[in-house]
């Protein structure tokens, strides 16, 4: 018997109730769909946290001071200040001429209340920096312009602003050319910020950026400053970077490299441990999915059992045309083996068609291997869940078995 | 003659101690090749827990019988397949043929068990379809065929893969007088062959046809003769 001809006459059993054998296949269906699907939602989902911190600039790493926290003047002046970095460690590691950094930003930053005429906001973030920091990364300046690095020079109380704080801020015109007051002190809008897309609670596009000069002199203190963005001269850079930065600051700041008074980080690392995160929900859901492909399995078991008994004459009848026990267990299992492989290539349809809508706001990317696995799997679920249904149709006595109904 | 079948001392025994039932109390039975037997007795006599044993469907407790030279006894399940597949051709009173499957397929379903090819299969069907007058419905599924038509399929069917033993229960029990006399001829013109059938009945009219007529009861045989009257009779009675 050929494998067409097994699977001609494995059809025709599938076909002699079909009802139920639709309702079975169903139920592989869905459990085949939903494997593709959610690991399509998982593996989709992982591909936006990858593209959206790619976007944050693969080529930039980030010293961060140790429980310097928001970064606040009280601290920072508690701190030992020959380990700490300061805006003078930051030119002297940018003065270094380390092979594969281009650039060095240094960043202070509070939160504090901001108010213009019309309106005031709690809590926005404050950032004092270098001119550099708009070039660093994704932050572009919408309207307006950037402060320039005179304005640091002499302190210049000129901020740029995130767009959510300019709508806030000024309902009625464009904040461009308008004083807002930060804390008491007021500053002139030289430019406001592109859209940034956030992610988690805080919004991106509260924000203020101004001189770190002006931020350490109002606000903050000459002390530490709280992180240094820091560009590599390209991607592949990163980590001899990395490593240059660290002999270099331990040097200036007199430490070993036991000392934890910074934490240093790229992109790069960030990405992998999202990707981690994203792969771990992936699998997550592919494990939910394949409950459900399980309950499938069941149920073609389920069937497979009743059709064993209500054809049990015509398994007299084969055996006494001289079908062994291994043709009736043959037959038997690829029915179940027919019927959930039929349920799989409908499933992997339906996973094909809903890849192409957005769910739960994520758009689903298709694992190419996902597919043969989900169709392999149910075909192996077929062939398990029906051996014991098939073992039964083959143990049966030809004798007993005829004098079925 | 070269002897078909043959039954010595068998017997078949159902259940055990007290409650044992006992089908079969000892049957001596030799059937030669191109003999055609009937097999008579009223319900309960044995001649069905017969019927399984000389078809391989079961084996006897007790006694030997051998098949086509088979010791039936010492095969394995398999082997006994085998047997069933290629000495014997069943004939049931339900006709059992499998539902949804067309006549041609129904037909090619022993070849397929005996490893016949795709090609041969065919050829062999449509001509056993063709001997018993069904060619011109070898499509045709089971449920659209009349129960004479159903019988013919099933004698096709038996008579495929050219087998031994031709072995027939009631074949004419769920049949009109017409299709009965239909089937019947149709035995008539296979005996004529030369091929070996044994037939199980209980009406007098079917037996009257066969060249052989064994008569059992309670588990033995207690009669055993030629039948004069029967068309062509071809076959001599061997008592073993």
């Amino acid at each position: 018997m050929s494998l067409f001809e097994i699977l001609v006459s494995a059809l025709r059993g599938v076909t002699a109730n079909k009802l139920r054998s639709i309702l079975t296949l169903l139920g592989v269906m869905i459990g085949v769909a939903s494997v593709i699907l959610l690991l399509a939602v998982g593996n989709g989902s992982a591909q936006e946290v990858k593209s959206a911190i790619s976007g944050l600039g693969a080529n930039t790493i980030t010293v961060r001071a140790s429980g310097m926290g928001g970064g606040g003047g009280q601290e920072s002046t508690t701190a030992t200040t020959d380990k700490v970095i300061t805006t003078e460690v930051a030119d002297r590691l940018a003065a270094a001429g380390l092979g594969h950094v281009s650039s060095v930003t240094p960043q202070v930053s509070t939160s504090l209340t901001v108010s213009s005429t019309e309106a005031s906001s709690d809590s926005v973030s404050i950032v004092g920096t270098t001119p550099g920091y708009f070039e660093v990364g994704t932050t572009g300046i919408g309207t307006g312009e950037a402060f320039t690095a005179a304005d640091v020079t002499t302190s210049a109380k000129v901020a740029v602003i995130g767009q959510t704080l300019a709508t806030t801020l000024f309902p009625t015109g464009s904040a461009l050319g308008e004083a807002v007051t930060i804390d008491g002190t007021p500053f002139t809008v030289v430019g406001v910020l592109e859209s940034q897309s956030s992610t988690g609670a805080t919004d991106a596009n509260s924000v203020v950026i101004a001189p770190i000069t002006r931020i350490q002199k109002s606000f903050t203190g000459f002390g530490a400053v709280s992180t240094l963005s820091i560009e590599a001269t390209d991607s592949d850079s990163v980590d001899a970077a990395e490593a240059e930065i660290e002999i270099m600051l331990n040097q200036l700041l007199g430490q070993t490299e036991d000392d934890e008074s910074y934490s240093i980080g790229n992109q790069a690392s960030l990405l992998e441990t999202q990707e981690e995160s994203a792969d771990s929900f992936t699998v997550l859901l592919g494990v939910v999915a394949a409950i459900s492909l399980l309950v499938g399995g069941i149920g073609v078991t389920n069937v497979m059992l009743v059709s064993v008994t209500e054809r049990t004459k015509e398994i007299g009848i084969r055996k006494a045309l001289g079908a062994t026990r291994g043709a009736i267990l043959g037959q038997f299992l690829a029915e179940a083996a027919t019927l959930t492989l039929l349920g799989g290539v409908l499933g992997v349809a339906a996973a094909l068609v809903g890849a192409n809508y957005e769910i739960y706001g994520t758009q689903p990317v298709v694992l190419d291997y996902s597919i043969p696995l989900a169709l392999g799997v149910s075909v192996a679920i077929g062939v398990f869940f029906g051996v014991y249904p098939a073992a039964r149709a083959a143990a049966m006595r030809p004798i007993q078995a005829l004098r079925a109904v | 003659m070269t002897l078909v079948l043959e039954l010595d001392s068998v017997q078949q025994v159902y259940g055990s101690g007290e409650a044992a039932v006992h089908a079969l109390r000892g049957i001596d039975l030799a059937v030669e090749a191109g003999d055609y037997v009937a097999i008579m007795g009223p319900s309960g006599s044995g001649k069905s827990t017969l019927m399984n044993l000389l078809g391989c469907l079961d084996i006897a407790s007790h006694g030997t019988y051998s098949l086509a030279g088979h010791d039936v006894a010492a095969l394995t399940e398999n082997e006994l397949a085998t047997v069933r597949n290629r000495e014997i051709g069943f004939i049931f009173q339900s006709f059992n043929l499998i539902a949804r499957m067309s006549a041609l397929a129904n037909v090619e379903l022993p070849l397929i068990y005996g490893g016949v090819g795709r090609g041969e299969r065919r050829t062999r069907a449509l001509a056993a379809l063709d001997s018993v007058g069904l060619a011109a419905r070898s499509g045709h599924e089971p449920q659209e065929l009349s129960g004479g038509q159903q019988q013919r399929v099933a004698i096709a069917r038996a008579l495929v893969t050219n087998p031994t033993l031709i072995l027939a229960d009631e074949p004419t029990g769920n049949l009109d007088n017409e299709s009965t006399d239909d089937i019947l001829g149709l035995f008539d013109s296979l005996a004529a062959q030369g091929k070996t059938i044994v037939i199980i009945t209980h009406e007098d009219h079917v037996a009257e046809r066969a060249h052989r007529v064994i008569t059992i009861s309670d588990g033995l045989i207690v009669d055993d003769r030629l039948n004069t009257h029967a068309p062509k009779a071809a076959g001599t009675a061997v008592h073993a």
